[in-house]
Protein backbone atom coordinates (compact mmCIF):
# COMPACT_ATOMS: atom_id res chain seq x y z
CA UNK A 1 0.00 0.00 0.00
CA UNK A 2 1.61 3.15 -1.04
CA UNK A 3 0.49 6.29 0.72
CA UNK A 4 -2.10 5.58 2.69
CA UNK A 5 -3.59 7.72 5.38
CA UNK A 6 -5.48 7.46 8.77
CA UNK A 7 -8.62 9.51 8.51
CA UNK A 8 -10.20 8.60 11.49
CA UNK A 9 -8.39 7.39 14.68
CA UNK A 10 -10.07 4.38 16.86
CA UNK A 11 -11.27 7.26 19.19
CA UNK A 12 -12.59 9.30 16.04
CA UNK A 13 -14.47 6.41 14.94
CA UNK A 14 -16.25 6.05 18.91
CA UNK A 15 -16.81 9.61 18.46
CA UNK A 16 -18.55 9.70 15.06
CA UNK A 17 -20.84 6.69 15.84
CA UNK A 18 -22.21 8.33 19.03
CA UNK A 19 -22.83 11.74 17.17
CA UNK A 20 -24.72 9.94 15.01
CA UNK A 21 -26.59 8.18 17.56
CA UNK A 22 -27.71 11.26 19.23
CA UNK A 23 -28.67 12.96 15.64
CA UNK A 24 -31.01 9.89 14.78
CA UNK A 25 -32.56 10.16 18.21
CA UNK A 26 -33.23 14.09 17.08
CA UNK A 27 -33.91 13.43 13.74
CA UNK A 28 -37.03 11.17 15.28
CA UNK A 29 -38.21 12.72 18.22
CA UNK A 30 -41.51 11.06 20.10
CA UNK A 31 -40.90 7.77 17.76
CA UNK A 32 -38.01 5.84 18.85
CA UNK A 33 -40.18 3.07 19.06
CA UNK A 34 -40.32 2.82 15.45
CA UNK A 35 -36.73 2.99 14.95
CA UNK A 36 -35.00 -0.22 13.67
CA UNK A 37 -31.64 -0.56 12.02
CA UNK A 38 -30.78 -2.39 8.71
CA UNK A 39 -26.61 -2.93 8.21
CA UNK A 40 -25.25 -3.62 5.01
CA UNK A 41 -22.72 -7.00 4.61
CA UNK A 42 -20.01 -7.13 5.99
CA UNK A 43 -18.73 -3.24 7.62
CA UNK A 44 -22.09 -1.51 7.14
CA UNK A 45 -23.82 -4.75 9.67
CA UNK A 46 -20.98 -4.53 12.03
CA UNK A 47 -21.77 -0.63 11.84
CA UNK A 48 -25.09 -1.03 12.42
CA UNK A 49 -24.37 -3.31 15.31
CA UNK A 50 -22.42 -0.49 17.70
CA UNK A 51 -25.47 1.94 16.71
CA UNK A 52 -27.73 -0.54 18.55
CA UNK A 53 -25.70 -0.66 21.40
CA UNK A 54 -25.31 3.14 21.02
CA UNK A 55 -29.19 3.71 20.80
CA UNK A 56 -30.10 1.22 23.57
CA UNK A 57 -27.47 2.93 26.26
CA UNK A 58 -28.90 6.46 25.26
CA UNK A 59 -32.84 5.61 24.67
CA UNK A 60 -32.94 2.92 27.19
CA UNK A 61 -34.57 0.94 24.99
CA UNK A 62 -34.34 -2.03 22.74
CA UNK A 63 -33.91 -1.56 18.70
CA UNK A 64 -34.08 -4.46 16.18
CA UNK A 65 -31.38 -5.16 14.36
CA UNK A 66 -30.83 -6.29 10.84
CA UNK A 67 -28.53 -7.24 8.19
CA UNK A 68 -28.63 -6.96 4.56
CA UNK A 69 -26.91 -8.98 2.03
CA UNK A 70 -27.56 -6.88 -0.86
CA UNK A 71 -25.54 -9.40 -3.69
CA UNK A 72 -28.87 -10.91 -5.17
CA UNK A 73 -30.17 -7.29 -6.31
CA UNK A 74 -27.23 -6.13 -7.65
CA UNK A 75 -26.71 -4.47 -11.38
CA UNK A 76 -23.91 -5.82 -12.54
CA UNK A 77 -24.35 -9.58 -12.00
CA UNK A 78 -24.99 -10.37 -15.75
CA UNK A 79 -21.31 -8.89 -16.35
CA UNK A 80 -18.02 -11.75 -16.45
CA UNK A 81 -18.94 -13.84 -13.93
CA UNK A 82 -18.19 -16.08 -11.94
CA UNK A 83 -20.86 -15.27 -9.56
CA UNK A 84 -19.86 -13.79 -6.12
CA UNK A 85 -20.69 -15.39 -2.64
CA UNK A 86 -24.46 -15.15 -1.52
CA UNK A 87 -24.39 -14.60 2.43
CA UNK A 88 -27.61 -14.67 4.62
CA UNK A 89 -29.91 -11.86 4.74
CA UNK A 90 -30.98 -11.86 8.35
CA UNK A 91 -34.72 -9.56 9.37
CA UNK A 92 -36.56 -11.29 11.54
CA UNK A 93 -38.55 -7.94 12.58
CA UNK A 94 -41.29 -6.55 10.57
CA UNK A 95 -40.24 -3.39 8.20
CA UNK A 96 -43.95 -2.07 8.02
CA UNK A 97 -43.97 1.12 9.67
CA UNK A 98 -40.54 0.80 11.22
CA UNK A 99 -38.44 3.75 10.97
CA UNK A 100 -35.40 1.93 9.07
CA UNK A 101 -31.90 3.19 9.65
CA UNK A 102 -29.62 1.95 6.77
CA UNK A 103 -26.40 1.46 7.77
CA UNK A 104 -23.54 0.86 5.49
CA UNK A 105 -19.40 1.83 6.05
CA UNK A 106 -18.67 3.82 3.16
CA UNK A 107 -21.06 5.77 0.40
CA UNK A 108 -19.35 5.66 -2.73
CA UNK A 109 -21.55 5.42 -6.22
CA UNK A 110 -25.05 4.40 -4.30
CA UNK A 111 -25.46 1.86 -6.42
CA UNK A 112 -25.34 -0.32 -3.51
CA UNK A 113 -28.10 1.79 -1.49
CA UNK A 114 -30.27 1.07 -4.57
CA UNK A 115 -29.81 -2.54 -4.16
CA UNK A 116 -30.50 -2.06 -0.53
CA UNK A 117 -33.76 0.12 -0.38
CA UNK A 118 -34.98 -2.42 -3.22
CA UNK A 119 -34.38 -5.58 -1.12
CA UNK A 120 -36.35 -3.86 2.19
CA UNK A 121 -39.58 -2.99 0.08
CA UNK A 122 -39.28 -7.01 -0.72
CA UNK A 123 -39.84 -7.23 3.02
CA UNK A 124 -42.70 -5.08 3.77
CA UNK A 125 -43.40 -0.91 3.59
CA UNK A 126 -41.14 0.87 6.19
CA UNK A 127 -42.30 4.29 7.10
CA UNK A 128 -39.64 5.49 5.83
CA UNK A 129 -35.73 4.52 5.19
CA UNK A 130 -32.61 7.17 6.67
CA UNK A 131 -29.21 6.55 5.36
CA UNK A 132 -26.31 6.54 7.91
CA UNK A 133 -22.95 5.83 6.52
CA UNK A 134 -19.63 6.41 8.80
CA UNK A 135 -17.38 7.61 5.32
CA UNK A 136 -18.86 9.74 2.09
CA UNK A 137 -16.27 9.66 -0.04
CA UNK A 138 -18.51 11.76 -3.08
CA UNK A 139 -18.76 9.97 -6.93
CA UNK A 140 -22.31 9.46 -6.68
CA UNK A 141 -23.85 7.98 -9.79
CA UNK A 142 -27.26 7.39 -8.45
CA UNK A 143 -29.30 10.48 -6.90
CA UNK A 144 -29.04 9.29 -3.34
CA UNK A 145 -28.08 11.17 -0.62
CA UNK A 146 -27.13 10.69 3.08
CA UNK A 147 -29.16 11.47 6.63
CA UNK A 148 -26.28 10.79 8.92
CA UNK A 149 -22.81 10.55 8.11
CA UNK A 150 -19.58 10.62 10.43
CA UNK A 151 -16.76 12.14 8.22
CA UNK A 152 -17.36 13.22 4.35
CA UNK A 153 -14.03 12.93 2.68
CA UNK A 154 -13.04 14.05 -0.68
CA UNK A 155 -11.00 11.20 -2.73
CA UNK A 156 -10.09 10.51 -6.43
CA UNK A 157 -11.21 7.18 -7.78
CA UNK A 158 -7.82 6.05 -7.74
CA UNK A 159 -7.90 5.82 -4.44
CA UNK A 160 -9.42 3.21 -1.77
CA UNK A 161 -11.23 3.61 1.35
CA UNK A 162 -10.85 1.15 4.15
CA UNK A 163 -13.33 1.20 7.10
CA UNK A 164 -11.17 -1.08 9.88
CA UNK A 165 -13.48 -2.46 12.56
CA UNK A 166 -12.80 -4.25 16.00
CA UNK A 167 -14.81 -6.85 15.50
CA UNK A 168 -13.08 -8.09 11.83
CA UNK A 169 -10.36 -6.59 11.98
CA UNK A 170 -9.23 -5.92 15.35
CA UNK A 171 -9.06 -1.92 15.40
CA UNK A 172 -11.06 0.98 14.84
CA UNK A 173 -9.17 2.84 11.88
CA UNK A 174 -10.62 4.55 8.25
CA UNK A 175 -7.65 4.77 6.12
CA UNK A 176 -7.78 6.03 2.54
CA UNK A 177 -4.95 4.21 0.44
CA UNK A 178 -3.75 4.37 -3.48
CA UNK A 179 -5.60 1.78 -5.10
CA UNK A 180 -2.94 0.35 -7.38
CA UNK A 181 0.58 0.88 -6.03
CA UNK A 182 3.02 1.95 -8.49
CA UNK B 1 -14.81 -19.07 0.78
CA UNK B 2 -11.86 -19.35 -1.76
CA UNK B 3 -14.09 -21.94 -4.27
CA UNK B 4 -15.08 -19.77 -7.22
CA UNK B 5 -18.07 -21.76 -9.49
CA UNK B 6 -16.60 -21.74 -12.67
CA UNK B 7 -18.67 -24.62 -14.62
CA UNK B 8 -20.80 -23.82 -17.44
CA UNK B 9 -22.94 -27.00 -16.63
CA UNK B 10 -23.91 -29.09 -13.83
CA UNK B 11 -24.46 -32.67 -14.98
CA UNK B 12 -23.49 -34.60 -11.78
CA UNK B 13 -21.85 -34.64 -9.01
CA UNK B 14 -18.66 -37.46 -10.46
CA UNK B 15 -16.85 -34.33 -11.54
CA UNK B 16 -17.16 -31.77 -8.59
CA UNK B 17 -14.87 -31.48 -5.69
CA UNK B 18 -15.49 -30.98 -2.08
CA UNK B 19 -15.78 -27.13 -2.08
CA UNK B 20 -17.49 -27.08 -5.17
CA UNK B 21 -20.15 -28.90 -3.09
CA UNK B 22 -20.27 -27.00 0.15
CA UNK B 23 -19.96 -23.57 -2.08
CA UNK B 24 -23.53 -24.78 -3.35
CA UNK B 25 -24.90 -25.88 0.32
CA UNK B 26 -23.36 -22.40 1.58
CA UNK B 27 -24.90 -20.46 -1.23
CA UNK B 28 -28.16 -22.80 -0.78
CA UNK B 29 -27.77 -21.60 2.99
CA UNK B 30 -28.02 -17.84 2.19
CA UNK B 31 -30.96 -18.08 -0.32
CA UNK B 32 -33.56 -20.09 2.22
CA UNK B 33 -34.58 -16.75 3.94
CA UNK B 34 -36.09 -16.10 0.24
CA UNK B 35 -39.05 -17.98 0.68
CA UNK B 36 -39.91 -16.80 4.00
CA UNK B 37 -40.35 -13.15 2.80
CA UNK B 38 -43.42 -11.33 2.24
CA UNK B 39 -42.10 -10.96 -1.19
CA UNK B 40 -41.14 -14.52 -2.00
CA UNK B 41 -39.09 -12.80 -5.03
CA UNK B 42 -35.11 -11.16 -6.01
CA UNK B 43 -34.57 -10.09 -9.35
CA UNK B 44 -31.19 -11.70 -9.69
CA UNK B 45 -31.93 -13.69 -13.12
CA UNK B 46 -33.91 -10.92 -14.53
CA UNK B 47 -34.24 -11.21 -18.48
CA UNK B 48 -32.69 -14.76 -18.17
CA UNK B 49 -34.72 -17.27 -19.66
CA UNK B 50 -34.63 -21.10 -18.65
CA UNK B 51 -36.49 -24.00 -20.37
CA UNK B 52 -37.39 -26.87 -18.59
CA UNK B 53 -37.27 -29.81 -20.87
CA UNK B 54 -38.72 -32.87 -19.10
CA UNK B 55 -38.84 -36.17 -21.36
CA UNK B 56 -39.61 -38.65 -18.17
CA UNK B 57 -41.96 -37.53 -15.87
CA UNK B 58 -41.44 -35.34 -12.69
CA UNK B 59 -44.12 -33.40 -10.56
CA UNK B 60 -41.51 -32.49 -7.42
CA UNK B 61 -38.14 -31.92 -9.23
CA UNK B 62 -40.04 -30.27 -12.29
CA UNK B 63 -41.99 -28.12 -9.68
CA UNK B 64 -39.15 -27.59 -8.09
CA UNK B 65 -36.94 -25.90 -10.51
CA UNK B 66 -39.72 -23.62 -11.94
CA UNK B 67 -40.31 -22.57 -8.45
CA UNK B 68 -36.48 -21.96 -8.04
CA UNK B 69 -36.53 -20.06 -11.32
CA UNK B 70 -39.46 -18.20 -10.64
CA UNK B 71 -38.12 -16.88 -7.32
CA UNK B 72 -35.34 -15.55 -8.74
CA UNK B 73 -37.29 -13.84 -11.35
CA UNK B 74 -36.99 -16.11 -14.54
CA UNK B 75 -38.65 -16.24 -17.41
CA UNK B 76 -39.71 -20.29 -18.27
CA UNK B 77 -40.64 -22.73 -20.66
CA UNK B 78 -41.65 -26.21 -20.49
CA UNK B 79 -41.35 -28.81 -22.35
CA UNK B 80 -43.14 -32.06 -21.24
CA UNK B 81 -41.58 -35.33 -23.35
CA UNK B 82 -45.46 -36.67 -24.34
CA UNK B 83 -45.77 -33.09 -25.96
CA UNK B 84 -42.58 -32.10 -27.37
CA UNK B 85 -42.11 -32.66 -30.92
CA UNK B 86 -40.20 -35.74 -30.34
CA UNK B 87 -42.96 -37.96 -30.28
CA UNK B 88 -43.79 -37.20 -33.76
CA UNK B 89 -39.94 -37.86 -34.62
CA UNK B 90 -37.59 -35.28 -34.05
CA UNK B 91 -34.47 -35.89 -32.95
CA UNK B 92 -33.15 -34.67 -29.27
CA UNK B 93 -30.35 -32.54 -30.60
CA UNK B 94 -32.67 -30.65 -33.29
CA UNK B 95 -35.52 -30.10 -30.61
CA UNK B 96 -32.34 -28.60 -28.36
CA UNK B 97 -31.05 -26.54 -31.28
CA UNK B 98 -34.70 -24.78 -32.53
CA UNK B 99 -34.96 -24.41 -28.38
CA UNK B 100 -31.48 -22.44 -28.15
CA UNK B 101 -32.41 -20.34 -31.45
CA UNK B 102 -35.34 -19.02 -29.04
CA UNK B 103 -32.08 -17.62 -26.98
CA UNK B 104 -32.48 -19.19 -24.23
CA UNK B 105 -29.61 -18.65 -21.21
CA UNK B 106 -30.06 -22.01 -19.13
CA UNK B 107 -32.00 -25.75 -19.81
CA UNK B 108 -32.82 -28.05 -16.84
CA UNK B 109 -33.43 -31.48 -18.83
CA UNK B 110 -34.68 -34.85 -17.51
CA UNK B 111 -34.08 -37.69 -19.94
CA UNK B 112 -34.69 -41.78 -19.99
CA UNK B 113 -31.44 -42.18 -21.56
CA UNK B 114 -28.13 -42.20 -19.78
CA UNK B 115 -25.65 -39.28 -20.59
CA UNK B 116 -28.22 -37.16 -22.54
CA UNK B 117 -27.76 -33.91 -20.36
CA UNK B 118 -23.90 -34.41 -20.91
CA UNK B 119 -24.13 -34.63 -24.20
CA UNK B 120 -26.38 -31.21 -24.68
CA UNK B 121 -23.83 -29.58 -22.43
CA UNK B 122 -20.77 -30.48 -24.80
CA UNK B 123 -22.68 -29.08 -27.93
CA UNK B 124 -24.45 -26.61 -26.34
CA UNK B 125 -23.54 -22.88 -25.53
CA UNK B 126 -26.43 -22.89 -22.93
CA UNK B 127 -26.16 -23.85 -19.32
CA UNK B 128 -27.39 -27.55 -19.23
CA UNK B 129 -28.57 -28.79 -15.26
CA UNK B 130 -29.16 -32.65 -15.37
CA UNK B 131 -32.47 -32.95 -13.58
CA UNK B 132 -32.01 -36.72 -13.91
CA UNK B 133 -30.83 -38.76 -16.61
CA UNK B 134 -31.54 -42.63 -16.61
CA UNK B 135 -29.78 -44.66 -13.94
CA UNK B 136 -26.64 -42.63 -13.75
CA UNK B 137 -27.38 -38.85 -11.53
CA UNK B 138 -29.62 -36.83 -10.17
CA UNK B 139 -27.31 -34.24 -8.50
CA UNK B 140 -29.92 -31.44 -7.58
CA UNK B 141 -31.35 -34.36 -5.41
CA UNK B 142 -28.33 -35.65 -4.22
CA UNK B 143 -27.23 -31.90 -3.27
CA UNK B 144 -30.48 -31.08 -1.90
CA UNK B 145 -30.07 -34.95 0.55
CA UNK B 146 -26.89 -33.59 1.66
CA UNK B 147 -27.99 -30.33 2.72
CA UNK B 148 -30.46 -31.64 4.58
CA UNK B 149 -28.16 -34.00 6.38
CA UNK B 150 -26.03 -30.79 7.32
CA UNK B 151 -28.81 -28.98 8.54
CA UNK B 152 -30.00 -31.59 10.85
CA UNK B 153 -26.44 -33.32 11.78
CA UNK B 154 -23.92 -29.94 11.52
CA UNK B 155 -21.81 -32.18 9.04
CA UNK B 156 -21.26 -34.91 6.93
CA UNK B 157 -18.25 -36.08 7.32
CA UNK B 158 -17.86 -39.36 9.41
CA UNK B 159 -21.75 -39.95 9.82
CA UNK B 160 -22.92 -43.27 8.66
CA UNK B 161 -25.49 -43.02 5.71
CA UNK B 162 -27.30 -46.31 4.87
CA UNK B 163 -29.31 -46.32 1.45
CA UNK B 164 -31.78 -49.33 1.49
CA UNK B 165 -34.01 -50.27 -1.78
CA UNK B 166 -33.24 -50.43 -5.66
CA UNK B 167 -29.72 -48.88 -6.26
CA UNK B 168 -29.56 -51.11 -9.60
CA UNK B 169 -31.80 -48.37 -10.58
CA UNK B 170 -30.98 -45.30 -8.71
CA UNK B 171 -29.22 -41.85 -10.44
CA UNK B 172 -30.45 -40.57 -6.44
CA UNK B 173 -28.12 -43.15 -5.05
CA UNK B 174 -25.52 -42.46 -7.46
CA UNK B 175 -25.27 -38.98 -7.63
CA UNK B 176 -25.36 -39.07 -3.36
CA UNK B 177 -22.57 -41.97 -3.25
CA UNK B 178 -20.44 -39.45 -5.82
CA UNK B 179 -21.07 -36.24 -3.64
CA UNK B 180 -21.45 -37.94 0.18
CA UNK B 181 -18.09 -40.01 -0.11
CA UNK B 182 -16.26 -36.87 -1.20
CA UNK B 183 -17.32 -35.07 1.60
CA UNK B 184 -15.71 -37.92 4.18
CA UNK B 185 -19.31 -39.69 5.25
CA UNK B 186 -19.34 -43.16 5.29
CA UNK B 187 -21.78 -45.01 2.96
CA UNK B 188 -23.50 -48.46 2.88
CA UNK B 189 -26.08 -49.33 0.14
CA UNK B 190 -28.31 -52.03 1.09
CA UNK B 191 -31.13 -54.21 -1.16
CA UNK B 192 -31.27 -57.60 -2.45
CA UNK B 193 -28.16 -58.71 -4.64
CA UNK B 194 -30.59 -58.35 -7.86
CA UNK B 195 -30.81 -54.62 -7.08
CA UNK B 196 -26.96 -53.59 -6.20
CA UNK B 197 -25.26 -52.66 -9.34
CA UNK B 198 -21.91 -54.50 -10.03
CA UNK B 199 -18.95 -53.32 -8.83
CA UNK B 200 -21.17 -51.30 -6.97
CA UNK B 201 -18.06 -50.80 -4.39
CA UNK B 202 -15.59 -49.25 -6.80
CA UNK B 203 -17.58 -45.88 -5.62
CA UNK B 204 -15.85 -46.53 -2.26
CA UNK B 205 -19.11 -47.63 -0.29
CA UNK B 206 -20.15 -50.87 1.85
CA UNK B 207 -21.93 -53.44 0.48
CA UNK B 208 -24.66 -55.28 2.30
CA UNK B 209 -27.73 -57.37 1.56
CA UNK B 210 -29.14 -57.22 5.14
CA UNK B 211 -30.72 -54.79 6.38
CA UNK B 212 -30.00 -54.78 10.02
CA UNK B 213 -26.05 -54.12 9.12
CA UNK B 214 -26.88 -51.50 7.24
CA UNK B 215 -28.83 -49.87 9.30
CA UNK B 216 -26.78 -50.88 12.23
CA UNK B 217 -26.14 -47.19 14.04
CA UNK B 218 -26.88 -45.43 10.77
CA UNK B 219 -27.15 -41.70 11.35
CA UNK B 220 -29.39 -41.18 7.55
CA UNK B 221 -31.20 -43.99 6.07
CA UNK B 222 -32.65 -42.77 2.81
CA UNK B 223 -34.70 -44.99 1.11
CA UNK B 224 -35.09 -45.76 -2.35
CA UNK B 225 -38.23 -46.16 -4.18
CA UNK B 226 -38.83 -49.53 -5.70
CA UNK B 227 -39.28 -48.28 -9.19
CA UNK B 228 -42.64 -50.59 -11.09
CA UNK B 229 -41.87 -48.63 -14.16
CA UNK B 230 -38.09 -49.62 -14.54
CA UNK B 231 -39.34 -53.33 -13.21
CA UNK B 232 -40.43 -54.79 -16.62
CA UNK B 233 -37.88 -57.56 -15.37
CA UNK B 234 -38.45 -59.36 -12.46
CA UNK B 235 -35.36 -58.49 -9.72
CA UNK B 236 -37.43 -60.33 -6.92
CA UNK B 237 -40.57 -62.95 -6.30
CA UNK B 238 -43.00 -60.24 -4.87
CA UNK B 239 -43.65 -56.96 -3.56
CA UNK B 240 -44.77 -58.90 -0.38
CA UNK B 241 -41.23 -60.41 -0.06
CA UNK B 242 -39.29 -57.44 -0.74
CA UNK B 243 -40.92 -55.72 1.96
CA UNK B 244 -40.88 -58.48 4.39
CA UNK B 245 -36.92 -57.71 3.66
CA UNK B 246 -36.21 -54.52 3.05
CA UNK B 247 -39.21 -52.22 4.28
CA UNK B 248 -38.05 -49.51 6.91
CA UNK B 249 -41.20 -49.58 9.95
CA UNK B 250 -40.92 -49.42 13.68
CA UNK B 251 -40.15 -52.63 14.40
CA UNK B 252 -36.83 -52.81 12.34
CA UNK B 253 -36.10 -49.09 13.70
CA UNK B 254 -36.27 -50.23 17.89
CA UNK B 255 -32.95 -50.25 17.64
CA UNK B 256 -32.43 -46.96 15.97
CA UNK B 257 -29.29 -44.57 16.72
CA UNK B 258 -31.00 -41.53 18.24
CA UNK B 259 -31.65 -38.80 16.18
CA UNK B 260 -31.99 -40.74 13.16
CA UNK B 261 -32.88 -39.35 9.51
CA UNK B 262 -35.33 -40.82 7.38
CA UNK B 263 -35.00 -39.89 4.32
CA UNK B 264 -36.81 -40.58 0.72
CA UNK B 265 -36.60 -38.92 -2.66
CA UNK B 266 -39.93 -39.01 -3.34
CA UNK B 267 -42.51 -39.94 -4.04
CA UNK B 268 -42.91 -43.11 -1.42
CA UNK B 269 -44.27 -46.16 -1.90
CA UNK B 270 -46.16 -46.04 1.56
CA UNK B 271 -46.50 -49.92 3.21
CA UNK B 272 -43.55 -50.95 0.18
CA UNK B 273 -40.17 -49.09 1.37
CA UNK B 274 -41.34 -47.51 3.96
CA UNK B 275 -44.23 -47.51 6.48
CA UNK B 276 -47.07 -45.14 7.16
CA UNK B 277 -45.91 -44.67 10.58
CA UNK B 278 -42.58 -43.95 10.02
CA UNK B 279 -43.01 -41.87 6.97
CA UNK B 280 -45.19 -39.56 9.21
CA UNK B 281 -43.09 -39.82 12.53
CA UNK B 282 -40.54 -38.15 13.89
CA UNK B 283 -37.14 -39.68 11.91
CA UNK B 284 -38.69 -38.38 8.83
CA UNK B 285 -37.33 -35.41 7.09
CA UNK B 286 -39.32 -36.48 4.07
CA UNK B 287 -40.96 -33.01 3.94
CA UNK B 288 -37.89 -30.58 5.39
CA UNK B 289 -36.08 -32.82 1.47
CA UNK B 290 -38.56 -30.90 -0.46
CA UNK B 291 -38.68 -27.57 1.41
CA UNK B 292 -34.68 -27.71 0.94
CA UNK B 293 -34.47 -28.14 -2.65
CA UNK B 294 -35.93 -25.57 -4.19
CA UNK B 295 -32.91 -23.48 -1.92
CA UNK B 296 -30.58 -25.84 -3.47
CA UNK B 297 -32.06 -25.21 -7.21
CA UNK B 298 -31.94 -21.66 -6.17
CA UNK B 299 -28.24 -21.66 -5.76
CA UNK B 300 -27.01 -24.09 -9.10
CA UNK B 301 -29.53 -21.60 -10.79
CA UNK B 302 -27.58 -18.46 -9.66
CA UNK B 303 -24.27 -20.24 -9.45
CA UNK B 304 -24.50 -21.46 -13.05
CA UNK B 305 -25.69 -17.67 -14.01
CA UNK B 306 -22.84 -16.70 -13.84
CA UNK B 307 -20.34 -18.51 -16.33
CA UNK B 308 -23.16 -18.17 -18.72
CA UNK B 309 -22.61 -14.92 -19.24
CA UNK B 310 -18.82 -14.97 -19.43
CA UNK B 311 -19.44 -17.73 -22.41
CA UNK B 312 -21.74 -14.73 -23.95
CA UNK B 313 -19.09 -12.29 -23.76
CA UNK B 314 -15.82 -13.97 -25.15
Amino acid sequence: MNSSKIILSSEEVSKAITRIAHEILERNPNRTEQIALIGIRTGGAVLAKRFQDTLQVIAKREFPLGILDITLYRDDLSEVGPQPDVKETKIDFDVTGKIIILVDDVLYTGRTIRCALDAIIDFGRPECIQLAALIDRGHRELPIKPDFIGKNIPTSKSEEVYVKLREKDGKDEVIVASKDPV
Amino acid sequence: MTVQWTRKDLVGLQDLSAGEIELVLDTAKSLQEISLRPIKKVPTLRGRTVANLFFEPSTRTRISFELAEKRLSADTIHVAGSTSSTVKGETLIDTIRNIESLKVDMMVVRHSASGAPHRLARMSDVSVINAGDGINEHPTQALLDMFTIREKKGKLAGLKIAFVGDILHSRVARSNMWGLTRLGAKVIVCGPKTLLPPKVEAFGVEVTTDLKEAIQDADVINLLRIQSERQAQSYFPSIREYANSYQINSEVLKHAKPGLLIMHPGPVNRGIELSSDVMDGPYSVILDQVTNGLAVRMAVLYLLSGVRAKVEKE
